[in-house]
This record gives structure tokens, sequence and C-alpha cells, in this order.
């Protein structure tokens, strides 16, 4: 037991007295005890960060891999060239500024502390969305986004696409509270976000999501609350009955696959086959993780070993090559799940949904509200048309990008910005 | 930013150790060659490895306790911290050290890897060879309580004409044998290897025992038809027949189930159920990732170790009158430790678990064995093979038996039952010698 790391409760005690309530967009939901929203800073205590780069200078590593390629999960060279630029240039307290600059606040909702963060828009007419982040991801992956969608005017769109954006962190990530005790899963986090809104005070919004963002958001549409009027997703959910079983138990593809959703069969097929283990695992055995909590270089591999598209991207990265995130975007939130210690609780959302909900991930799921698709090349799978027509009967919106992978709106936040604003103008009252 | 540990490397360590005795009770002229070189092998670890470990474990960070009241979720907080200040306090590794350096150990470099081995002749006239292969999370650890009863039978309740050599490897990337650092070491070049063992002992008719690994590589021993190969014994044999296959992932019973194989499929889908695999999923897929943190945080290597489902019943040595013991799980979980090979291990994984479930016989291609198999069933393994199916998965059973107590580390836990076992199941192939 390292008594020099301060706990969690020490970086958030030292956080919640920081601000003064402030900005809060006008309801009268926060007036109620229960209901309170109240400002948060982070502020990591600087030996947090003297023990984590300690323990980073102090790695025990492993032999290199047998192998030239990724195939047996993330290569030595580049977790050693993480570790060194980790411990000797990556810098938390930047990103803890760029999150201190924006409004934060956490509210309690089912017993639980949600962090978010709340950006309004100065345009009149703008939209609030919720977005939602996914596993190995957190609010960091949204930083690049708030300004564009909040205040469009200032990079080059129009007032009339501006978003008003709440970015919770899900529980058991980041700065949120860690459940104590088991039922926190998509169906329970979807009421919760649609609770968040109404606090808030947002009678008319849409939700946003991939990864875990996209189940969130599936599902508060297919709890259809008051006021969401629209969803968009950047990893749709739309696999056909017949297509999921058919890989679930390894049999051949239909044989009346197209082109296109052929090659959707062929990358979930290499996911099923060789790349479903860190999840099957976390399905199960969350708890198992310790290394992840005691171990930073652990922590890192484990992360960046989520699909084998963006563990390629970020090698690249590593390696000196300019790729859509940079090695101070990966590494600020690597820190961010060190310094919160939450590898077990963000790892325990897989089980408390294994253990808890039917159906594969990326199984149609039958919502029936309007839904945007945006499709991005290197995602785990690319999401057919015409799946995604079957999947989502109200499709409002279906386009694919010519890049990026699993971390859209951090890695393309471009790309992703100008599907928000395609994506959800015919959702938008007029004028 | 330190690359390099501040420790003795693993080589350093061998190093150490291989020079400290001189050559010795080698069995056979195979030694002379140079290649075949047969090396006598001491343990001695560096005061500093084990100053390095408890300093580590010190300073272990935590997390959160576990959301339910059991060990669904993995090692349970309360204990496992519990399990881990011991062992950063009272635990002694140099007592396993000298249990192991009490035996001859040996180094022979096969296909270029220093294979380790322990190698106890019986002092009895005609004993039968064995060479008995631990799988993962084992170790030669395993193996320790058996060898006294197997050399020595009538120290032990059993007979001069039970008597067994016994050769105890640790399998590559495993304990005190080499690291690959190539593909291809899968369990059919690990069973080519342990037959160039065998016959560089000098030994030209044997058998061969397995569970775990340990019983896909003596199986494919067995495939192979290893010359001098006699029969195999396994502890977890590859029997569930192919109609039965989808039954386990949830699909109907076929039918002409009787209620023995039905109590199996039960538990079998019950064990599917409650994610016990999900360890062998991970570290099929990814080897070097699971790596980092067992690597670099002892905490981390020992809760992956007890995911194992083979541990799912023990009790953290809370009766130090059953085995294994807290000290003997400690052994085997430091052993991973010193030699760093948490990832290597995991590696057997990625070499030879893409070919299906271990127990299925299919998978396991049982109908290419027609050499003699002997299996026992230990009533708390992964599953409880029925007679019925292991009688068509190998078509030359010489030997079933269910017995009433011990796991999967059966040779660990039970090793009085299980060296009656050996004895009762390679008694007729002794006829043959």
């Amino acid at each position: 037991m390292s008594e020099t790391s301060p706990t969690r409760r020490d970086v958030l005690a030292s956080s919640a007295a920081a601000g003064a309530v402030s900005l809060l967009s006008g309801n009268s939901a926060a007036a109620a005890d229960d209901n309170t929203l109240r400002p948060f800073r982070i502020n990591v205590p600087e030996e947090a960060l003297v023990d984590l780069r300690r323990r980073i200078a102090a790695t025990r590593w492993p032999e290199k891999e047998t192998v030239a390629d990724e195939s047996q999960g993330v290569r030595l060279a580049t977790v050693q060239q993480l570790a060194q630029y980790w411990q000797t240039s990556h810098d938390w307290r930047k990103v803890e500024a760029r999150l201190n600059a924006l409004p934060q606040f956490i509210t309690e909702i089912d017993g639980l502390d949600i962090h978010f963060i709340h950006v309004r828009s100065k345009h009149e007419n703008a939209l609030p969305m919720i977005v939602t982040h996914g596993w190995p991801g957190s609010v960091i992956e949204q930083l690049k986004i708030i300004d564009p969608l909040t205040n469009p005017t200032a990079h080059g769109g129009s007032a009339a696409d501006a978003f008003h954006l709440v970015i919770p962190s899900l529980p058991g990530y980041g700065f949120s509270g860690k459940p104590t005790a088991p039922g926190w899963n998509p169906v329970s986090i979807a009421r919760a976000w649609a609770t968040l809104m109404q606090r808030l005070g947002y009678t008319q919004y849409v939700a946003q999501g991939g990864d875990w963002g996209n189940a969130v958001s599936e599902v508060m549409a297919l709890q259809q609350p008051p006021g969401l009027l629209g969803i968009h997703t950047n990893m749709a959910a739309t696999v056909p009955p017949n297509v999921s079983k058919a890989l679930a138990f390894h049999e051949a593809p239909p044989a009346d696959l197209s082109a296109e959703e052929r090659n959707a069969w062929n990358q979930l097929d290499f996911f099923y086959k060789k790349g479903l283990g860190y999840a099957i695992e976390m399905n199960n055995r969350p708890q198992t993780l310790y290394g992840l909590v005691d171990s930073p270089v652990g922590l890192a591999a484990w992360m960046i070993d989520h699909d084998a598209r963006s563990q390629e991207m970020i090698a690249r990265v590593f390696d000196g090559k300019t790729e859509g995130l940079s090695r101070d975007d990966v590494l600020d939130n690597v820190t961010l799940y060190w310094l919160t210690n939450t590898a077990i609780s963000s790892a325990r959302l897989y089980w408390d949904t294994a253990t808890n909900t039917p159906g594969g991930f990326f199984d149609a799921r039958g919502v029936k509200i309007p839904v945007a698709v945006s499709v991005f090349p290197n995602e785990i799978y690319a999401a057919p048309r015409s799946w995604a027509e079957q999947a989502y009967p109200k499709l409002i919106h279906y386009n694919k990008l010519d890049k990026g992978t699993h971390f859209a709106a951090w890695e393309q936040p471009e790309l992703f910005v100008a599907e928000m604003g395609a994506a959800f103008r015919s959702l938008r009252k007029p004028g | 930013m330190t690359i390099d540990s501040p420790f003795p490397t693993r080589r350093a360590l061998l190093a150490t150790s291989t020079a400290a005795i001189a050559a010795g009770l080698l069995p056979s002229a195979h030694a002379a060659a140079e290649d075949n070189a047969i090396r006598p092998f001491r343990v001695n670890v560096p005061e500093e490895a084990l100053v390095d470990l408890r300093r580590r474990i010190q300073a272990t960070r935590w997390p959160d306790k576990e959301t339910v009241a059991d060990g669904s979720q993995g090692a349970q907080l309360g204990q496992f911290q519990e399990l881990v200040r011991y062992w950063g306090k009272d635990y002694d590794w140099r007592k396993l050290e000298a249990k192991l350096n009490a035996l001859p150990q040996f180094v022979t470099t096969i296909d270029g890897v220093d294979i380790h081995f322990i190698h106890v002749r019986s002092r009895h006239k005609d004993p039968l060879p064995v060479i008995v292969t631990h799988g993962w999370p084992g170790s030669v650890v395993e193996q320790l309580k058996i060898i006294g009863p197997l050399t020595d039978p009538t120290a032990h309740g059993g007979s001069a004409e039970d008597a067994f050599d016994v050769v105890i490897p640790s399998v590559p990337g495993y304990g005190f044998s080499g690291r690959p650092t190539g593909t291809g070491w899968d369990v059919e070049h690990i069973a080519r290897a342990w037959a160039e063992l065998m016959k560089r002992l000098g030994y030209t008719r044997y058998v061969a025992q397995g569970g775990d690994w340990g019983t896909p590589i003596s199986s494919a021993m067995a495939r192979q038809s290893a010359a001098g190969l006699l029969g195999i014994h396994i502890n977890l044999p590859a029997t569930v027949p192919p109609e039965v296959v989808p039954s386990l992932g949830g699909a109907p019973l076929p039918p002409g189930i009787s209620d023995k194989e039905r109590e199996v499929i039960e538990a079998l889908r019950k064990y599917n159920m409650a994610g016990s695999s999900a360890y062998f999923t991970m570290m099929t897929a990814r080897p070097q990732t699971v790596g980092y943190g067992a690597t670099d945080s002892p905490a981390g290597l020992a809760a992956w170790v007890l995911v194992h489902p083979g541990f799912a019943q023990w009790n953290y040595g809370a009766d130090p009158g059953k085995s294994p013991t807290k000290d003997d799980v400690l052994d085997n979980i430091t052993l991973y430790w010193l030699t760093n090979t948490a990832t290597s291990a995991a590696r057997l994984y990625w070499e030879s678990g893409g070919r299906g479930s271990v127990i299925v016989a299919a998978a396991q291609k049982t109908s290419e064995i027609s050499l003699p198999v002997a299996i026992t069933v230990f009533p708390d393994d992964v599953y409880r093979a029925p007679e019925t199916w292991a009688r068509r998965a190998y078509r030359n059973l010489i030997y079933f038996n269910e017995v009433d107590k011990g796991g999967h580390f059966a040779a660990w836990e039970q090793p009085e039952l299980f060296s009656t076992e050996l004895r009762a199941a390679f008694r007729p192939l002794r006829k043959s010698i």
C-alpha cells in the first residue's frame, strides 16, 4: 500500500471545494437538495504525479514479443516509447488547465456522483446535446469538439448549427463516482442521463455517442425520455440477427451479403475471433486486473490494445508519426485513468452489462426514434447503409467518412463537428 | 528512464546457477555430445531480487473493493490483500529454493531453447520412466509432492514394482526453461522436444503424464507416437463429443444423453456462463498486453494467476493442512515473478489456444491417438469427463477412474491419491517392459 499516493478521495476533496456555484443554466431543479449541481475543479496533488513518474521509471519489463507485428498485443517498443515520453515529457497540468477552463459540475444521481462538463452556446437556438464517451475513453476524448460545436461561427460554421454541450463521465470513470454495488449498466446510465438533462432544464435535446456512448445513447432512444429528439452514433449497432448468430457461432456468412456487408462481416469476424479478448476478460473478471491499478505501463498497454486499427495508429504516434491523436492526447487520457484509479471501476461496466443485459454489443436494438449515423472507416466495423436502414427505421442521416478510427471526436474533430451539424439539422426547430 | 531493471536479469540469475556445481549425475553418454549436453542446474536467486519484490509489494496501489460479495468479479480485495501482505512480509522463497536444490535439476538445450527439468531416478529395479508436464498457471512446483511417492513407493504405502523414474520439465517460457524468442513453440513442438529429452536421458520405454497444458502436450506425444512412448495418463481429457458441443453454448441437448452426461453438460454451461475461461480468451488473443501489468506488479501477477478456475475453491490457505497451502501457491507465483515469465508463459495460449477448446475431442484430435491412454477424473476439475465420452474419444483407453476428491491441480492437491492413480494406470504397461 503506498502511503505517499493520494487517494482519489483527496483528489476530489481538494477539487470540490475550489469554485463557487455559477454558470448553471437557469433551472429550478438545482434548488432541490438532492439535485444540487456542484461546481467542480481538478487539482491533482503534485505528490500523485511524482509517484506516477517514479513508478514509470521503476517499470519491470517483459521480454519482446515473438512476432514482428501487433498480433500478440502492444509491442514492447511501443510501450517503452510511451513510457519514456510519459515520464519525461508529458505534462498532466496542461490537460488539467484545459479541463478547469471549462465549466465542470458534479451532481448526485441515484446515489452516485456524476461529473460532467457543461458548456452553453451563446447562440439562442442552440440544440442541447449530451455526448457520452466509452472505454478506454473519457471526457478528454471530447475536448476538441467543444468550441466548434458551441461556438460554430468562430470555426467557419453557422450559428444555426450551434449546440449546448453536456459531456458526462460514465459511472466508475474519470471524476464520476465509483459504484459500490452492481446495477450501473447502459439501462440505468441512460435513465441517469435523462435525469441529468432534466436537472439542467433541457426539454428538447439530442444524444450522441460511440463505444459505450453508443450503447447508452441507443438505450436512451429505446427509453424515449421526454425531450429526447434523436441520437447520433459513430459506432452504430446495426448487425442483423442472422448475421449476429452466424458470427457468434463462427459459421459461414449468409450467402446474400452485398460487398459492403461482406466487408462489415470480415471486420466483425476478425474482431470476434482475435480482438475481443479484453472485453471478455472485463465482462467476466474485472477485479482480476490488479496489475492495471498498480502498474502505469500495465494500464497504458491494456488501454491502447482496444482495437487493431486504433492500436496501430497509436503505435505510429509514439513512433514519431503525426496522426489525429498526439502522444499527449493518449497520455492525458491514460493519466486520467491512473490518477482517478478507475481501471477496475471502469472495467466493471463490462461486467455489469454482461451480467444484466442480453444481446451483442453490435446487435440492432430496435430504436424507433430518429437516428443519425456517421461511419468512420477504421472503426471496429463500418456499418453498411443497408443494415443501418434496417436497424433504424427513422434514419435521418447516414454518411461514410474517408478517415478516422474508433475515437472519432478525438481523432477527427473537424469531420466529427461537420457531421453533427449535418446530422441534426432536420431535428432543429426552424428559425 | 530505466529500461533495464535495476536488479539482476534472468540471464544473470541462470548464469549464477549453472556455474554452481560441476557435472555429475548424468545418466547417459548423450551428455557427451556438445549440443545435447545435460548441464546440472541449481537455483540461486540474488537477495536483491527478493528485496525488490518485497519493496514492490509494499508499494502496491490497490483498487476499490469488488461490488459483489463473492469471487464472480475476480480475486476479492479483502482476502487478496491479506495474501499479498503475507507475501511481502512473512513468505520465504529460500525454503522452496532449498527444496528444489535438494533435487537433481538439469538444463539441456533443445531446438535452441534451454529446457529445465527435475530428474529423479528410483533406487528400485526396473522403474518405469514418466515425464510429467505442468500447465498454466503451474510449474514444476505443482509436482514436488509426487516425487517421493512415485520414485520411492515403498516409503509411501506402495510396492517396489510400482516405482517410477520421474522427469519433470519446465515448459518453454515457464520457470527456469528458456523463453522462446520466435514463434512455433506450440504443444506439438513441445511434445517433440519432450521425446528428444527422454531420448537424451537414455530412456527407450517410458510413459507421459499431464493435466492442464500437460494434457495436450502428452496427447501430442501420443499422436506423434514418440519413439519409446508406451502410453499416457491425463487428468484433463478432451472427451466432449461433436454432437454435444453446441449444447455447451446453449443449444438444446442432443438426444440419447444419459443422466450423468446431462449433469456434466449442465455444469459446463454454468462454468461457461460464469466466464471461467475469460483469461484463456485474453491470453490466446493478447499475451503481450496481459504481460505488462503482470510483469511490473506482483499483485497484478498474483491476481492473474488466481483467476484460473482451478483456484475457484481455494480458500487462501485458511486450512494449513490442505494442499496447496498459502506458501505452496506463493512459491509458484514467486517462481513466475523471479523468472519474469508472466508474458512468455501466456504466449503458450497464443501458440496453441486457437485450435479450440482443450476439452473437446475433435479440437484436440483425440481420434489420432492409437497408443494406450489412461484417465483419472478428479471431481473438482473443470469438468467431470464421463466414461462414455472418454471411451469414444480415446479408442485405446486402458484405464478410467473417477476418484472422490481433488481438482484441477491434482498432483498438488492430492499427491498420494494422484500417485496411487499413476501406479494403477500404468501397471498394465509395465508388463511389456
